[in-house]
C-alpha cells in the first residue's frame, strides 16, 4: 500500500504493528526530487545514511548524473526499508551551490583558491619542518565520525606509523568515547554486545539519557511499532527533558543534572535487597560483584531521591521494572556520556546486565549507543584514540603484532603513554606544543566547548591548521588550508553502525568542481610524504577504496571485529553484516558474549581499565589478580557532586542537546531546506514553572549566559524538568553575518559559548551537560514564537500555543507497506 | 608521646598538606581541566582523612599549616613544565602519607587496635589512588611537555 506523508509534521511516519517475537514488517520510504518519479530514475546506487548512527540503508536515486532522490532497502536488517527526516531529506545538501570546489591557502591573512598541488605542498612542506625541527609531537590529527572505514584506517596508519605521532582523535570523543570506554571497562573490549534486533524481543526496554525518538528515529519507528502490536514491551525513560520517549513510557524518571551514578545506583541497591541477581550468571562470567553490593548498600530509593530530585518512589517503580524484566534491553547515549561521571555511569548500566543475566540472549542486551554515524570506525580503526584492531597499547605483544601488520618496528609505533585526547591536542596547542592541526570532517569552532578559547587557540599564528571539508565552516574560515572533499554519494566506502553492522556506501555521482575524496587526499600526503616500512617498500600499499578494506581486514584479523568474511561484494546488493564476521561466522554475529565473555583474559583486552573515579590506569599485574580469567567485571562507583552548581549568580542547570532534524554543526542539515525549515534557529527551552516565576513567555528573546560566555534564543516553554535549561548544539554562525563566531552585531548562538571545559577522565568525553548559567530576558515576543520544533521533546506546554511544525508538500514522502 | 601517636600526628599533617596542596595545584593549573577537576575531587579525600586522624587522637595543633606549596616556581611561561613539578610533588606527598598509613597500620595489628586498623583500611586505598592518578598524569604528560618544545 502506498501512501504520502508529511515526514515533517509525522516524522517517525505511518504504523507497521507487530507481535514480540515476529519479524519487523517492512516499509520503504520513497523521497524523490520535485518533477522525478521512479521511472525517470537512471540508477539506484546502494548506501547507507551518515547522518546518524543507525546506518539506514538506502539506494540512491541518480538521474543524468545527479542525485535526485532516495530510497529504504527493505532487505536490510537495520531499517527494513525506513528512513528518518534527515535520511530522506539530507542528501540536498550535496549539491548546495557553496559547496568548496578548490582548495584555498591563506595568503596575506585571506583565504585564496589555489591548485591541490600547492595546498598539497604547503602541508608536506610544513610537516617535514616540524618533523625536523620539533619531532612528531609537534603534528596532530582531529578527524571525524563522518567518513568512512577504508578512511580513518589510511589515516591512522599515516599518523601512527607514518608520522609517529600520539595525536590523532575523532570528534567521536564528544560522542562515543563513554560508549567504548565503558565497554572496555566491563568487558575488557569495546564492541556492541546486543542487537538492534533486540527490540524485537525484549519485554522491558530502559532508556538511559537516550531520546531515541530523535537521535536514531528509525530504531524508534521499531519501538513503536512493538508498542502498537501484541505484548508490548514496557519502557522505562531517564531523562529530564518531555521526550516522545518519556511519553511512551510506564515509568519517566526526570533526574537533576550530574547526577546519574547516584540513581543507578540506587536502582542496584533495590535489586539487589529484592534479590533480582541472577547468581549462576554471576558467579560463571563475573568478577567484582561483592564490591558493588557494599558499594550500594547504603544507597537506598530516599537517599537517591534527595540527591536526583525524583520521588523515591518512582525509583522504586523503576527498579521494579527492571528486576521483573525477563528480557530487558537497555539503551544509552548523550544524557549518560555527556554528563558527570559519565563513564561510571555508563558501567553501573553494564552491572545492572551482568547482575540480572541479561546478555547474550534475544531480547537481553546493552546497546551502548553511539551518535555519530561512523563512530564505530574510527574506534575500530583506531583513529580514536586507540590502537587499531582493538589492540592493548600497554600490551607489548600487541604492538609488536601490529608492527608485523604494518611490517614497522614496535618503535615506530608510540605507545609509551596512551593515544592523546582531542581536547588535551588542544591544549598541548594552545600551550604551541603542537604546532600543526590537521583537521577533517569535523567543525571544532562550533562543537568543542568553551567556544571563545577554542577559536583563539585555532586563530593562533603559530598553529598550522588545515581543514577538509564541505564546505567553509566556521572551522574553514579559520585555517591556513583547506582543501575541498568529496562526501556520501560521491565516493565508496564502508561504516559501521552502533550494532555492529557494516554497510557498503557506493559511489553515485561525481563530486562537485576539484573536490577529492578523503581517502584520496589521505593518499595523496601519503605519497608525497614518502613514508616506508622497515623493508624500504612504501608504507601505505593501497590505492582506492576496496583495496585500503582489504588492507584493514589483515590488520581486524583475528581480533574482535574480524572483517576477514567480508567483501565488497558480498555487501554489494544484500544487507549489511554484522561483524565479526569470518571463517567461524560467515554470516556475521548478531550478539556478543552469548558463551560468556570472550575478550577479558589479561593477554587479550583491550585495556587495563582505569580507576572510574580518577581516571588512573591500572596496570598489567592489577588486572592480571584481579581477572585471571577474563570474565566480565563489575565496577562500583560512589556518587561525587557535580564541578559546577547553580549558585545565586548562575541559578539554573544548562543542559545541550540535538533536535531530530539537525546533524552535528549542521553543516548539511542547515542547507536541505525542509530541515533547515523544520528547525531553523536556535532557541531555549525552560519550565512553565520558571518561565512564571520569572515572568517570561513563549517566543520571549532571552540570553543565557555562564561565566564563559553567551547566547541569545527566543524562548519555547514546555515540560521540562525545573531549574533546567535547555539549548540545542547545533546553531553556528556560518548562515550569519558573522561567519565564523559572534561579532559586534550578531551575538552568541552557539550552545557552547557557554558549556564548560570539563571531561570524564576516564573516557576523556567533555561534558555538555552540567553548566550553570543565568537566564535574562532581552526583548518581548511581539508576537513572535521560538523556532523549535512542535512534533518533538521541545513540544511547548500550552498545545496550540503556536502553530504545529510541518513541511507541507514538499515534505511527502512515499510509504510503501505490504 | 607514644609512637602511634606521633604517627597518626605526622599523617594529619601530611593528609593536609596534600589536601591543599591539591588544591593550589588544581588552581594553579586552570586551563589544564582535568588537573583542575580531578585535583579537586581527591583534595576531599585528604580532607576527610585528616579529619578522621583528628578524630583519632592525632591533635588539632598546626597540622595544615605548612602548605610549601611547590611549584610556585620560576617558570610560569612553561606551564607544561610547572605542572610536571607539581604532579611530582603531589605524588611524592602522596608516597609519604601511603608509608605512614602502612606504618599506622602495621601497629594497629600489633597492638589489636580494632578501630585503628578499620581506620588505616579505609583510607590508606585512597592514598594509593591519589597516587595512581599522579603518576597516570605524569605518564601521560611527559612525553609532550619534555620532548616536544613549545613554539615561541
Ligand atoms: S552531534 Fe550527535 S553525532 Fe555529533 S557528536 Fe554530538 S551526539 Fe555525536
Amino acid at each position: 500500500m502506498d501512501a504520502s506523508v508529511d515526514r515533517i509534521a509525522r516524522p517517525w511516519g505511518s504504523r507497521t504493528p507487530y507481535d514480540r517475537h515476529e519479524p519487523w514488517p517492512s516499509r520503504v520510504d520513497t523521497f524523490l526530487a520535485d518533477g522525478i518519479d521512479a521511472d525517470s530514475v537512471t540508477d539506484w546506487v546502494q548506501a547507507a545514511s551518515i547522518l546518524h548512527s543507525d546506518g539506514d540503508a538506502m539506494d540512491i536515486a541518480v538521474v543524468d548524473g545527479r542525485i535526485a532522490g532516495v530510497r529504504g532497502r527493505a532487505v536490510d536488517r537495520v531499517n527494513r526499508g525506513r528512513l528518518g527526516p534527515k535520511d530522506l531529506f539530507g542528501w540536498q545538501a550535496n549539491a548546495s551551490s557553496d559547496r568548496l570546489t578548490r582548495p584555498l591557502i591563506r595568503r596575506d591573512g585571506r583565504l585564496v583558491e589555489c591548485s591541490w598541488d600547492t595546498a598539497m605542498e604547503r602541508i608536506a612542506d610544513r610537516s617535514r619542518e616540524l618533523l625536523a625541527e620539533s619531532g612528531p609531537g609537534s603534528l596532530g590529527f582531529y578527524t571525524s565520525g563522518q567518513l568512512y572505514l577504508e578512511e580513518y584506517y589510511t589515516l591512522a596508519v599515516l599518523a601512527r606509523a607514518g608520522i609517529g605521532t600520539n595525536h590523532l582523535d575523532g570528534n567521536t570523543r564528544l560522542c562515543t568515547a563513554t560508549a567504548a570506554e565503558a565497554l572496555k571497562e566491563s568487558f575488557g573490549c569495546d564492541g556492541q554486545p546486543g542487537s538492534y534486533d533486540d527490540v524485537d524481543h525484549a519485554d522491558t526496554i530502559a532508556l538511559f539519557g537516550h531520546n531515541i525518538a530523535e537521535t536514531q528515529p528509525v530504531q524508534w519507528m521499531r519501538i513503536l511499532d512493538r508498542l502498537a502490536g501484541g505484548d508490548p514491551p514496557r519502557l522505562l525513560c531517564v531523562d529530564p527533558r518531555p521526550t516522545r520517549v518519556a511519553r511512551e513510557a510506564a515509568v519517566h524518571l526526570a533526574p537533576r543534572g550530574g547526577t546519574n551514578v547516584a540513581l543507578l545506583n540506587a536502582l542496584l541497591h533495590e535489586i539487589i535487597r529484592t534479590d533480582r541477581v541472577d547468581h549462576d550468571y554471576l558467579a560463571a562470567h563475573t568478577v567484582g560483584f561483592d564490591e558493588l553490593a557494599s558499594e550500594v548498600a547504603e544507597c537506598t530509593p530516599a537517599w537517591a531521591a534527595g540527591i536526583c530530585d525524583v520521588p523515591a518512589a518512582r525509583i522504586e517503580e523503576a527498579a521494579e521494572l527492571l528486576g521483573t524484566a525477563d528480557r530487558l534491553l537497555s539503551t544509552v547515549l548523550q544524557g549518560v556520556y555527556q554528563s558527570h561521571q559519565a563513564t561510571a555511569a555508563a558501567v553501573q548500566i553494564n552491572n545492572l546486565h551482568l547482575i540480572r543475566g541479561m546478555l547474550g540472549r534475544p531480547g537481553a542486551g546493552v546497546l551502548q549507543m553511539n551518535g555519530q554515524p561512523t563512530a564505530q570506525n574510527t574506534r575500530e580503526c583506531g583513529a580514536n584514540g586507540d590502537l587499531p584492531g582493538f589492540r592493548n597499547w600497554q600490551n607489548d605483544d600487541h604492538v609488536a603484532d601490529l608492527a608485523r601488520v604494518w611490517n614497522v618496528e614496535p618503535e615506530t609505533i608510540p605507545h609509551f603513554a596512551p593515544p592523546t585526547h582531542a581536547l588535551q591536542m588542544f591544549r598541548y596547542a594552545e600551550q604551541g606544543s603542537i604546532r600543526m592541526l590537521w583537521i577533517s570532517g569535523t567543525n571544532p569552532a562550533v562543537s568543542l566547548p568553551e567556544l571563545a578559547r577554542v577559536r583563539a587557540i585555532l586563530g593562533q599564528d603559530r598553529l598550522f591548521v588545515v581543514a577538509q571539508d564541505l564546505f567553509l565552516t566556521e572551522t574553514a574560515q579559520l585555517a591556513d588550508v583547506v582543501l575541498p572533499a568529496a562526501t556520501w554519494g560521491e565516493k565508496t566506502g564502508t561504516f559501521t553502525n552502533a550494532d555492529r553492522t557494516v554497510h557498503l556506501a557506493d559511489k553515485a555521482v561525481e563530486p562537485p568542481g576539484e573536490a577529492r575524496p578523503d581517502l584520496a587526499i589521505f593518499l595523496d600526503y601519503a605519497a608525497r610524504m614518502d613514508f616506508r616500512d622497515k623493508a624500504g617498500g612504501p608504507l601505505v600499499t593501497w590505492h582506492d577504496p576496496e583495496s585500503a578494506f582489504e588492507a584493514w581486514k589483515r590488520c581486524s584479523a583475528g581480533r574482535p571485529c574480524d572483517y576477514t568474511g567480508l567483501t565488497y561484494a558480498k555487501l554489494r546488493g544484500g544487507s549489511g553484516i554484522q561483524w565479526p564476521c569470518d571463517d567461524g561466522a560467515p554470516d556475521g554475529t548478531d550478539r556478543l558474549y552469548t558463551d560468556g565473555i570472550s575478550w577479558a583474559r589479561p593477554d587479550d583486552c583491550e585495556t587495563y581499565g582505569k580507576d572510574l573515579r580518577t581516571g588512573a590506569a591500572t596496570d598489567a599485574d592489577e588486572y592480571r589478580a584481579s581477572n585471571p580469567e577474563g570474565k566480565a567485571m563489575i565496577k562500583a562507583a560512589a556518587y561525587l557532586p557535580p564541578h559546577e552548581e547553580p549558585d545565586d549568580r548562575y541559578p539554573f542547570q544548562l543542559t545541550t542537546g540535538r533536535t531530530l532534524y539537525h546533524f552535528h554543526t549542521r553543516t548539511k542539515t542547515g542547507r536541505a531546506p525542509q530541515l533547515n525549515d523544520a528547525a531553523p534557529d536556535v532557541w531555549v527551552e525552560v519550565s512553565a514553572a520558571d518561565a512564571g516565576a520569572l515572568g517570561l513567555d513563549e517566543g520571549d528573546l532571552v540570553e543565557v549566559s555562564t561565566p564563559r560566555g553567551s547566547l541569545r534564543g527566543r524562548l519555547r516553554v514546555t515540560g521540562i524538568r525545573t531549574g533546567l535549561l535547555f539549548v540545542p548544539f547545533h546553531y553556528g554562525y556560518w548562515d550569519t553575518k558573522a561567519g565564523s563566531g559572534p561579532d559586534g552585531e550578531v551575538p552568541g548562538r552557539a550552545a557552547n559559548e557557554t558549556t564548560v571545559t570539563d571531561w570524564d577522565p576516564v573516557s576523556k568525553q567533555p561534558l555538555f551537560k552540567t553548566a550553570a548559567a543565568a537566564l535574562h530576558l532581552v526583548e518581548r515576543a511581539h508576537g513572535e514564537i521560538a523556532p523549535a520544533p512542535t512534533t518533538t521533546a521541545s513540544a511547548p506546554t500550552r498545545h496550540g500555543s503556536v502553530p504545529d511544525t510541518a513541511g507541507g508538500p514538499s515534505a511527502h514522502v512515499t510509504e510503501d507497506t505490504e | 608521646m607514644n609512637g602511634i601517636d606521633l604517627t597518626l600526628r605526622t599523617l594529619r599533617g601530611g593528609e593536609c598538606r596534600l589536601a591543599a596542596e591539591l588544591l593550589a595545584a588544581a588552581d594553579r593549573h586552570r586551563a589544564d581541566h582535568e588537573v583542575r577537576h580531578v585535583a579537586t575531587d581527591l583534595a576531599h579525600w585528604s580532607q576527610e582523612h585528616a579529619r578522621r586522624l583528628a578524630e583519632a587522637g592525632a591533635g588539632q595543633e598546626q597540622a595544615g599549616e605548612d602548605t610549601r606549596a611547590p611549584g610556585l616556581a620560576p617558570d610560569e611561561d612553561n606551564p607544561g613544565l610547572l605542572l610536571l613539578r607539581d604532579l611530582s610533588a603531589l605524588h611524592l606527598a602522596a608516597v609519604e602519607n601511603s608509608l605512614h598509613w602502612e606504618m599506622l597500620a602495621q601497629a594497629a595489628q600489633a597492638t589489636r587496635d580494632e578501630a585503628l586498623l578499620a581506620l588505616a583500611s579505609e583510607c590508606h586505598p585512597r592514598t594509593l589512588r591519589q597516587m595512581r592518578w599522579t603518576n597516570t598524569m605524569i605518564k601521560n604528560i611527559a612525553p609532550q611537555v619534555l620532548a616536544v618544545s613549545p613554539a615561541g
